[in-house]
C-alpha cells in the first residue's frame, strides 16, 4: 500500500519498500543549487572535496535572487557560481539572459519528470511535485556532499491526502487553493509530510496552477507537494523531457495519515495576511490600501498567470498610489509576453516590467519596501521584513487579485471591480 | 555530552527570515552571519549573546527558507543547542548536517534562565526553576551523522569504503 513519495524513495535507495520514518540514503537524479545557496555548497566542495570528481551531469547551477547583480558582494557570489561551473566543467549552468527563476528553469529545461528523486538548494524545490517526481529543498553543505557522492538521506515522509472537488468559482486559480489549505492546516500542519493532491478541481487545474500548489507546499512545513502525473504533464514534457520516464502513483489502499477534503465552491479569491501564509482570508473582505503591487516568482510568474493579470488590467490603468512590477519567471516566459503583447498591456496600464529574477520577492530589489508600506503580491511569503523594510507588510494572493487592486489601490477581489 | 547556558526565549514559527535576513545572504561565513541574527525583531541579540548560550522556543522553530545561513549564523554567535517544541524541516537537516545541536523537547524555561543539558541521557534541568525534562535521543542514522562530526565527514568516510 505505498504512496507516491515511498515508491520513488524505495526505488532510489534501491529497497523493496520504506515505511513512514524510515531514514535511507538514495541515489538522486538532479542537485539544483542558485547563486546564493551555492556560494557555501562551492566552498565546502573545494575545501572537503578537492580531488573528488564532481558529478556535473546531475548538478544544475541557477543564479537567480540576486542577478542580474545587485550589488558588488552578489556580483562575488555570482561569479564564484561562474567560476565553479567552469572549473568543473559543468553544463548545465544557466548565464544571466538565458534562464531565470531556477525552479522555473528546472521545469522548462526538462531535468523535472514524474518519479525522479530531485533535491534543491531552495526550499522551493517541493514545485516540481506538480510533475509527480519526489521533489524536496536541501541546505547547501548537503547539496556538495551530493554533488560529491551522487546520493543523499531521507527521512521518508508520511503522505496527506487532499481532496479538492467541484468547480472553481471565477478569478479562483491553484493559489486559492493552496492558500486556503494552509489556511486550514497551518504553517506547521503538514510538517514532514507529503502533501498528494486529488479531485475533480485539481485534474481540471492547468500545470501552471498545479505548479503553484507544490510550490507553496513548504508553507506548510511539507517536506513535497506531489500531484499524481496525467496527460497535462506528458503533453508538456513530450518537447521537453531530458531522459525517459516512467510515473508513478499512489496504491489504491495507500496508507494516508490524513485526508483533507474541500469543496471548490468553498474557495474564494484569496489573501494571507502578514505575517505567516497560514492568515488566509477571502480577498472580499480584506480592506487594505497597496502601495505596491508584484506580479511574478516561482509561485506565480508563468505565462498563464501573466494572461490572468492582463486580462484583469488591460484598457485600466494602475491606481495613481501604486506601483505595479511584472517579473516573469523565465526568458522564455519573457518572450511569450512579448509575442503575445502582454507586456504593452501592463506598460500602458502604467506598471513596470521587468527581466526574469527572484526580485522583490525575497527582499531582493526589483521593489524593495519602505517603513509602513503594504504590498500585494503573488510571491510565497510574507513574514516579518520579507519584502523590506521590517515594518513593511506583504499580502499573498493571485494574479488575477493582485492586478485588481493595483487598479483600485486597494485589495481588491476582482468580482468587486 | 553536556553544555549549560543562559536562555534566549522565542515563541512560535521562528522563521528564517527572523534568524537572517535576506540581504545577508551574500556570505557563508559563521562569524559574519552573527553579527545579524535576529536583527529585525531582536535587534540586541548580536551585541549580547555569548558563547553557550541556548535558544529555547515553542513550534515550528526555523520555518521557512532552505538557507543554511540559518543554523551557520547561531553556531557564528556561540549558540550551543536549540531547544523547541518543534523543528521545521530543513533548517532540522541543516543544523544536523552542519552540527548544531538540536533538541526536540517541551522545555519550561523563562528569558534569562540557566538550562544544562545531557545529550547522552536525554535529560534537560532548569536550573532556575528546579525543574527537569527528559527527551528522546535522536534516531540511530542521525546519532551516527552528528558522531562523525556532520554529513561532511560522513560522506568522505563512506566515499572512501
Amino acid at each position: 500500500m505505498p504512496t507516491i513519495s515511498e515508491k520513488i524513495l524505495a526505488k532510489h535507495a534501491g529497497l523493496k519498500q520504506v515505511e513512514p520514518g524510515q531514514i535511507v540514503e538514495a541515489e538522486v537524479d538532479y542537485i539544483m543549487v542558485n547563486d546564493v545557496t551555492g556560494l557555501p555548497a562551492f566552498e565546502v566542495y573545494d575545501k572537503d572535496f578537492a580531488g573528488v570528481p564532481l558529478k556535473k551531469e546531475k548538478t544544475i547551477l541557477i543564479p537567480d535572487h540576486y542577478v542580474p547583480n545587485k550589488d558588488v558582494k552578489s556580483a562575488e557570489q555570482a561569479k564564484a557560481m561562474r567560476d565553479f561551473a567552469k572549473r568543473h566543467k559543468i553544463k548545465n549552468y544557466y548565464e544571466v539572459g538565458r534562464g531565470g527563476v531556477c525552479h522555473q528553469v528546472m521545469i522548462e529545461s526538462g531535468f523535472v519528470a514524474p518519479g525522479r528523486l530531485i533535491i534543491g538548494a531552495d526550499s522551493h524545490t517541493c514545485s516540481y511535485g506538480a510533475l509527480g517526481a519526489f521533489a524536496t529543498g536541501i541546505g547547501s553543505t548537503e547539496a556538495a556532499c551530493a554533488m560529491a557522492s551522487g546520493k543523499l538521506w531521507f527521512r521518508v515522509p508520511e503522505t496527506q491526502k487532499f481532496v479538492v472537488d467541484g468547480k472553481l468559482g471565477k478569478y479562483v486559480m491553484g493559489k486559492d487553493i493552496i492558500l486556503y489549505a494552509i489556511g486550514d492546516v497551518g504553517v506547521e500542519g503538514s510538517l514532514y509530510k507529503t502533501m498528494e493532491w486529488y479531485g475533480s478541481a485539481i485534474e481540471k487545474l492547468s500545470l501552471a496552477d498545479r505548479i503553484s500548489i507544490s510550490n507553496m507546499a513548504i508553507e506548510a512545513g511539507a517536506k513535497a507537494g506531489i500531484v499524481p502525473p496525467d496527460e497535462k504533464v506528458f503533453d508538456y514534457l513530450r518537447s521537453r523531457v531530458r531522459g525517459s520516464y516512467k510515473p508513478v502513483y499512489s496504491d489504491e489502499d495507500a496508507n494516508f495519515s490524513e485526508v483533507f477534503e474541500y469543496d471548490a465552491a468553498d474557495i474564494a479569491p484569496t489573501v494571507a495576511e502578514p505575517f505567516l501564509p497560514e492568515n488566509a482570508k477571502p480577498a472580499a473582505d480584506v480592506s487594505v490600501k497597496i502601495d505596491q503591487a508584484y506580479l511574478g516568482s516561482c509561485t506565480n510568474g508563468r505565462i498563464e498567470d501573466m494572461r490572468a493579470a492582463a486580462k484583469i488590467i488591460k484598457g485600466k490603468k494602475v491606481h495613481p498610489d501604486v506601483r505595479m512590477i511584472v517579473v516573469p519567471a523565465s526568458t522564455e516566459i519573457q518572450q511569450q509576453m512579448i509575442k503575445e503583447g502582454l507586456v504593452d498591456v501592463f506598460i500602458n496600464a502604467g506598471a513596470f516590467v521587468s527581466g526574469p529574477t527572484c526580485g522583490a520577492c525575497l527582499g531582493g530589489y526589483m521593489g524593495i519596501l519602505a517603513k509602513g508600506e503594504v504590498c500585494v503580491s503573488t510571491t510565497n511569503r510574507n513574514f516579518i521584513g520579507r519584502m523590506g523594510d521590517k515594518e513593511s507588510k506583504v499580502y499573498l494572493a493571485n494574479p488575477y487579485v493582485v492586478a485588481a487592486s493595483a487598479i483600485t489601490g486597494r485589495i481588491t477581489d476582482p468580482n468587486d471591480l | 555530552m553536556k553544555t549549560e547556558g543562559k536562555v534566549w526565549k522565542f515563541g512560535d514559527n521562528v522563521d528564517t527570515d527572523q534568524i537572517i535576513p535576506a540581504i545577508y545572504l551574500i556570505t557563508g561565513d559563521s562569524k559574519e552571519l552573527a553579527r545579524h541574527a535576529f536583527e529585525n525583531v531582536r535587534p540586541e541579540f548580536p551585541k549580547q549573546v555569548k558563547a553557550g548560550d541556548i535558544l529555547v522556543a515553542d513550534n515550528n522553530f526555523g520555518c521557512g527558507s532552505s538557507r543554511e545561513h540559518a543554523p551557520r549564523a547561531l553556531i557564528g554567535a556561540g549558540i550551543s543547542c536549540v531547544i523547541a517544541k518543534s523543528f521545521a524541516r530543513i533548517f532540522f537537516r541543516n543544523s544536523i548536517n552542519i552540527g548544531l545541536p538540536l533538541v526536540e523537547c517541551d522545555v519550561r524555561a523563562k528569558e534569562g534562565d540557566t538550562l544544562e543539558v545531557d545529550f547522552d541521557g536525554g535529560k534537560i534541568l532548569n536550573k532556575t526553576s528546579g525543574k527537569s525534562y527528559t527527551f528522546q535521543k535522536m534516531p540511530p542514522f542521525l546519532m551516527k551523522l552528528m558522531d562523525a562530526g556532520g554529513l561532511v565527514k560522513y560522506t568522505k568516510k563512506q566515499m572512501k569504503n
